[in-house]
């Protein structure tokens, strides 16, 4: 079976660790192999959280500089910080909705525009798809819901080894009930977005 | 139910590495747990915590990991099978009691989890534990997975009532934090009460006796080589010719880069499941059958030491490296790329180019480092002390939690850390060979840890240091966890006791006590200064819960403030707390209202009255 490698990054608190758990049960349903490592020692403290999945018959939980296929970022600056992880032919998918660190408000530090941040990217990868993952939370009904967006992205973008199904059951189980009519939405707003 | 008590054998979960482990321990039967909360150990606990509240299972925070071992050494000694968690940092805390323990032994099972940091994601260093396995005699277990992780519990256990000893099961946070599928085993009923008959020459480690446990010890490791000869946690793959030696996650690693160089053919690997003491036999043969011998692991090199005595004593005397400058380091953590890379150098065969970009042109991004929450109470306190201080030259000792990134600008606070509860030690020795007062921090969790045998030692010496304790109702940097001081009663948790920090300092007799409410800036600058003019041991106590806590659960109070009209762009609020709330658009300062939590401290800190509650 080939093997996926998959990067995500997100500043703590975005609700990317979610995003991960929901993919990995997508990926046991369909009993593909899948492996995933975090870093989220400080997450809820604002510092950066990644989270490596790799799907397919690999036995490493982690993922070296230049061996990312996809990466997805929930903030585009973390996308092109996250570049390393990255070679000539991964596909990024980053939302286009900044957060800027503290750091650049107490002036160490400017927060580049998107369109350089895309100049950045675009040269060295296969492709960069972009989309503005909180306006689309918002439409569903949710800002909280900008993990479930990303996740439609993935998924529209075609890039992973799962089925749409999968993802969609794999929501209903993982997130609160209350929550998975909205979370749904999301997900099929960052699905369309992406496919259009 | 908790879903680590499933009782359906042959179901398939995805759990956390953590999870997993702790999924082992009931499998096999576990009955008493204790821990002090420590990353990358800490979720092992907080299952466990959840888990005993609806089974058997008996699991406490103990104050700290020496408390934690004795209370399980004692527990395993009365036929309990027993588990004792614990950062690797931890278990030098836990040490002295370890190492007698190791004489003394045990008769249930009582398997010690050392979870070390390669890298230091949340540690203040990265060392080997496995040493410990050797300075103490004891047998270290290493998986390599969740799933074997799970499995290998029993097997500890079973281990350690055959040989009643303690069993070290040595992971790593790469192990601890990663997630995979997991098979579910059938549960062991757990035995949960046990007794102890006496026997003091065998338990009451004076001299005499302890010269006949040590026998017993060395008696005892060669049983343990025994079972490492014949476990089947040490296995080899392959039988070519290069020999790899390799343990942990470095397995994985391994064995993604045999398939990416397509060497599978050539080479042998042993994996060392059971690496203390390496069966000495099994290596010796795997090593006769070689060319050249790489030993992959992270950390010291541990098996590479052991690989060589071996060789020597077998006579083999082809090449065995490991740690070496062109190709393993003992630093940090290992990746597959790196792995692959050192192995196809060590065995001369083609290995891919490395397919990173070329990022030199990139401009320096701002960094994203953790910050202290929006509404921390720390932040008001380092605040407070930075106005107390002023014109007053300081040294500032802190400690380990959340609030050690207090020492970031712009609080800066934080001079000097080593070790959990080294603020107040480290205090009194500068307060004596410095002329500058001494300010040491400590949270509540880490005061009752090992903040209060250096407070006494502060008193009876009589140094010159105020102790300010960050007391916010929890060990919040773990993840939340209770400490002998938080009210368990208001977390509707039922049956313990509190300890009052206060009573305590008094106890212990300073002379000078306050009490602060950190959100008051203007009282606590005066107290703070109040007890920095003290000659003498005075202690602050700022009370305040953490507000990430009180947010989780759901009892967060404060409104959220805006920046007014009457700005005029002094920024003293970011320039001086660098609250992640602040913002800077359009050349002006605003808060984020969805992160503000209203604890008004900036309001108190605009001289121009500008920060105003947002009006509803
Ligand atoms: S978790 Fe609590 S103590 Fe830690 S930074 Fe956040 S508010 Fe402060």
């Amino acid at each position: 079976m080939n093997i996926t490698r998959l990067i995500i990054v997100a500043v703590g608190g975005q609700g990317n660790l979610l995003a991960s758990k929901v993919l990995g049960e997508a990926a046991c349903r369909q009993d593909i192999p899948v492996r995933m490592s975090e870093i989220h020692g400080m997450a809820q403290r604002g510092g950066v959280v990644e989270s490596a999945m790799i799907f397919g018959d690999a036995h490493s939980t982690i993922i070296s500089d230049g061996e990312a296929d996809v990466l997805l970022g929930f903030e585009p600056l973390e996308a092109l910080r996250a570049l390393n992880k990255c070679n000539a032919d991964t596909i990024v998918i980053t939302s286009t909705s900044p957060l800027p660190p503290f750091t650049a408000a107490i002036g160490k530090g400017v927060y580049p525009d998107m369109a350089a941040i895309e100049a950045y990217i675009r040269p060295r990868v296969k492709s960069l798809i972009t989309l503005d993952a909180n306006a689309l939370a918002v439409e569903a009904g949710n800002v909280l819901s900008v993990n479930m967006v990303l996740l439609g992205s993935l998924i529209g973008a075609g890039v992973l080894p799962l089925s749409d199904a999968a993802v969609r059951e794999a929501i209903k189980d993982t997130t609160k009930a209350a929550f998975a009519e909205i979370n749904l939405k999301a997900f099929d707003l960052g699905r369309a977005a992406v496919k259009g | 139910m908790h879903k680590l008590l499933t009782d359906r054998p042959g179901e398939k979960m995805f759990l956390l590495g953590n999870e997993a482990i702790a999924r082992g321990a009931i499998e096999a039967g576990v009955a008493f747990a204790s821990t002090y909360p420590g990353t990358p150990s800490s979720e092992i606990s907080a299952n466990f915590f959840q888990i005993s509240r609806e089974s058997d299972l008996y699991f406490e925070y103990s104050t700290n990991e020496k408390v934690a071992l004795e209370v399980a050494a004692a527990a395993a000694n009365a036929g309990v099978r027993t588990m004792c968690i614990m950062k690797h940092v931890g278990v030098n805390v836990a040490a002295d009691a370890l190492m007698t323990l190791a004489y003394v032994g045990v008769r249930g099972g009582l398997v010690i989890l050392t979870a070390d940091d390669p890298y230091m994601f949340s540690s203040q260093n990265e060392q080997d534990n496995r040493y410990y396995g050797k300075l103490s005699g004891l047998p270290i277990l290493e998986p390599s997975t969740g799933e074997e992780a799970r499995e290998m519990m029993a097997y500890a256990f079973e281990i350690s009532e055959k040989l009643q000893e303690p069993v070290l099961l040595r992971t790593t946070t790469r192990l601890n934090h990663s997630t995979s599928q997991v098979t579910l085993g059938p549960i062991r009923q757990p035995v949960t009460m046990g007794d102890f008959a006496k026997d003091p020459f065998n338990y009451v480690t004076v001299p005499a006796v302890s010269r006949n446990l040590h026998v017993k010890l060395l008696k005892n490791i060669e049983k343990a080589q025994s079972l490492a000869e014949k476990s089947p946690y040490n296995r080899i793959d392959g039988n070519g010719s290069w020999g790899i030696v390799c343990n942990g996650v470095s397995y994985n690693y391994v064995k993604d880069a045999v398939r990416d160089l397509g060497i599978t053919e050539k080479v042998r690997i042993f994996r060392a499941g059971f690496s203390h003491p390496l069966p000495a036999d099994r290596v010796k043969s795997f090593l006769s059958g070689c060319e050249k011998v790489l030993i992959v692991e992270e950390g010291e090199p541990f098996m590479e030491e052991a690989v060589k005595a071996m060789a020597q004593e077998a006579g083999f005397i082809n090449l065995i490296a490991g740690k070496r400058p062109d190709l393993f380091s003992r630093l940090f953590e290992f990746d597959p790329a790196m792995v692959r890379r050192v192995m196809a150098s060590f065995f001369s065969v083609d290995c891919p180019e490395s397919r990173v970009s070329d990022l030199s042109d990139l401009p320096i991004l701002p960094q994203r480092p953790p910050n202290l929450c929006a509404g921390c109470s720390h932040r008001a306190v380092f605040y407070a002390v930075n106005k107390a201080t002023e014109g007053i030259a300081n040294i500032r000792p802190t400690d380990i939690g959340c609030y050690t990134l207090g020492f970031l600008p712009p609080l800066s606070n934080g001079d000097f850390l080593i070790c959990m509860g080294s603020s107040v030690g480290t205090g009194c020795g500068f307060s004596r060979t410095t002329d500058k007062k001494i300010i040491s921090f400590i949270g509540d969790s880490t005061f009752f840890h090992s903040g209060i045998p250096g407070l006494i030692n502060a008193v009876f010496n009589n140094h010159n240091i105020t102790l300010v304790i960050l007391d916010n109702h929890t060990t919040a940097m773990t993840g939340h966890q209770p400490h002998p001081g938080v009210d368990m009663a208001a977390l509707s948790i039922e049956g313990f006791n509190r300890v009052s920090i206060e009573s305590v300092v008094k106890g212990i007799g300073v002379d000078h006590v306050a009490v602060i409410r950190p959100y008051n800036v203007k009282k606590s600058i005066a107290a703070i200064k109040e007890a920095i003019d003290f000659k003498g041991v005075s202690v602050v106590i700022a009370q305040q819960s953490c507000t990430l806590f009180d947010k989780s659960l759901k009892r967060l109070t404060g409104k959220p403030f805006r920046v007014g009209d009457r700005c005029k762009n002094h920024r003293n609020c970011i320039n001086e707390l660098g609250c992640p709330a602040f913002y800077v658009e359009d050349d002006r300062v605003h808060i984020n209202e969805a992160l503000c939590t209203g604890c008004g401290v900036c309001a108190q800190v605009c001289p121009e009255h500008a920060i105003v509650p947002v009006k509803n």
